[in-house]
């Protein structure tokens, strides 16, 4: 008896929990299918209306910004190619470097090692304006180049990756070499099939921070062509309803590879401890 | 590292030499620039700059908007770690003893965690605008709330705003946590401690340190950083610049005025508070903490 008291009060707070995390994006999407007339007279709203696909279109293909030269369309292309670009550059170069660091005798190895590591101290934030200026010395303003280079500029995925080569046997290495096993291809057959859920996992985890940036992009596009989804959100005029729906539309490609791939993210995570 | 390891000349800088070319473009070069601007005066017209030595740190340590920024930041990341520690927690430890639908609240418990600071901050800002907001005609119907007026009504806002999807994050590693303590210990304490709320402060809790420790440092690194996209779209500082968290505070001064010294000197000191952590963390709490 006192067992089902207790699941009962285990249930009662997840379901508030629930609440306060699916309420507020349930009545901004509940209020992005009403015309903006009925919102501005009603106030926000908790069920459906019938302005479903003319808001959500219109969003999608209406030219918008300061000087109408962009659709959200466009701007989800953008964040596609910023956010793919990051998590790509981020992977591959984070797993080489691991790779150089724990594989290698290096000369200076600590020096290197420091030279990455203590980059995690500063994270983009603290270094935005002279970033900026660099990237201007560089003509690289208003390029994708720009978007995405110094955002993969982190070491946090060769952290991982150094934890996770670490935790490989050393018998792996003993049995490549003894069959004559160069460096390249010992990384390219056994340590890349081994690191696959671990690659999964910051691919994912690089893709949702990439798309999900909004100081950088603020700064690095004075031209509208290249305006993302997260930083054209607070720029981005419209009505009312048209504003909702962007709302919805902007969180909908992280959301959906958190939730398909939580358990490979969680996995590649958890693999470390 | 390896005991046993590649012996090559030159092949591990093949692998080391990617990242380390964009890391000196684009980190080094711009901290160098930091660093540089930090200890030059510009003149207003921006024609020439002088050495100035400690001044712009002399400058920003003298200006009161300065500490108001240091103040709020503070008060945000220990308020933000409390509230979205302690929620997350409670939500985890309840997940983890359900035995219908564990997946499904999981999932649903989740995916907040994916959604842009900045989107979560124009979110906000429906809720608490005067026109439409809920939150903003409920806590108005409470007590009189005007956050543009008042500055304790202003922190309930960005820290309602601020909280919100992190709690997802503190929600998924204490969850992991737990499921990772062997069930062995827990069925051997059972048998010491019949209460509950003892035995989980007791075994349970002692045994999640390692998680706990870890999420105090990812929320206050979430605090610092990641809130700038929330204090944009939400109060831009308002009232008078009682909300500006320190990283708000160096964009504005070096953005919108220009202050290319002062906004150096700032990165600079928040990069010693950063460093500051970071040390804490490696010295003192890594070796207090049961590692199961």
């Amino acid at each position: 008896m006192t067992k089902y008291i207790s699941l009962t009060i285990n249930h009662f707070i997840l379901s508030i929990g629930l609440l306060v995390m699916i309420v507020p994006i349930w009545i901004i999407f509940a209020s992005s299918t009403h015309s903006s007339l009925f919102i501005n007279t009603n106030g926000l709203q908790f069920f459906l209306g019938d302005n479903f696909i003319e808001n959500y279109s219109r969003v999608l293909f209406k030219q918008s910004g300061f000087f109408n030269e962009i659709t959200a369309l466009k701007m989800f292309f953008n964040s596609f190619v910023m956010a793919t670009g990051i998590a790509i550059l981020s992977v591959v170069t984070s797993l080489m470097a691991a790779y150089g660091l724990v594989y290698f005798k290096v000369k200076y190895a600590t020096v290197i090692f420091w030279l990455i590591f203590i980059t995690l101290l500063v994270p983009l934030e603290l270094r935005i304006m002279p970033s900026y200026i660099v990237m201007s010395k560089l003509n690289l303003v208003n390029t994708f180049a720009g978007l995405i280079l110094p955002i993969s500029a982190s070491a946090i995925a060769t952290f991982f990756f150094r934890q996770f080569y670490k935790s490989i046997p050393d018998e792996l290495l003993e049995a490549a070499k003894l069959d004559g096993t160069n460096s390249l291809r010992f990384f390219i057959d056994f340590l890349i099939p081994l690191s696959k859920t671990m690659i999964a996992a910051v691919f994912i985890f690089m893709f949702v921070f990439g798309y999900n940036q909004y100081l950088w992009p603020l700064i690095m596009t004075t031209s509208e062509q290249y305006w993302t989804v997260v930083m054209g959100l607070k720029t981005m005029y419209g009505s009312i309803s048209d504003r909702f729906a962007f709302v919805i539309m902007s969180m909908i490609p992280p959301v959906i590879i958190i939730i398909f791939l939580q358990k490979l993210f969680i996995q590649g995570i958890f693999q470390n401890k | 590292m390896k005991k046993v390891q590649f012996k090559s000349n030159y092949s591990q800088y093949f692998f080391l030499a990617p990242q380390l070319l964009i890391l000196l473009i684009f980190l080094y070069w711009p901290i160098i620039q930091t660093f540089k601007d930090a200890f030059t005066m510009q003149d207003a017209f921006g024609f020439g700059s002088q050495f100035a030595g400690f001044d712009n740190f002399l400058f920003i340590f003298s200006d009161p908007s300065y500490f108001t920024a240091f103040k709020f930041t503070i008060i945000y990341s220990f308020v933000i770690t409390l509230i979205t520690g302690s929620i997350g927690l409670l939500l985890a430890v309840q997940a983890n003893k359900v035995m219908h639908g564990k997946s499904a609240y999981k999932t649903l418990l989740i995916w907040p965690y994916a959604i842009a600071p900045a989107v979560v901050g124009v979110m906000a800002n429906y809720f608490f605008s005067e026109r439409y907001g809920l939150l903003h005609h409920l806590f108005n119907n409470l007590w009189g709330f005007n956050w543009y007026e008042n500055v304790f009504d202003a922190y309930i806002y960005v820290i309602i705003a601020g909280s919100w999807k992190q709690i997802s994050a503190n929600f998924i590693f204490f969850l992991a946590g737990l499921q990772a303590i062997q069930k062995t210990v827990i069925e051997a304490s059972i048998i010491d401690c019949k209460s509950n709320i003892r035995r989980f402060w007791t075994i349970t809790f002692p045994l999640l340190m390692p998680t706990t420790f870890f999420l105090i440092i990812i929320n206050i690194t979430y605090a610092f950083f990641d809130t700038f996209g929330i204090i944009d779209t939400t109060t831009i500082g308002a009232p008078g610049s009682e909300t500006k968290t320190l990283v708000y505070k160096a964009y504005i001064d070096g953005f919108k005025g220009l202050d290319l010294g002062s906004a150096g000197a700032q990165s600079i000191m928040m990069m010693i508070i950063v460093l500051v952590i970071t040390i804490f963390q490696f010295r003192y709490i890594e070796g207090k903490i049961h590692y199961n």
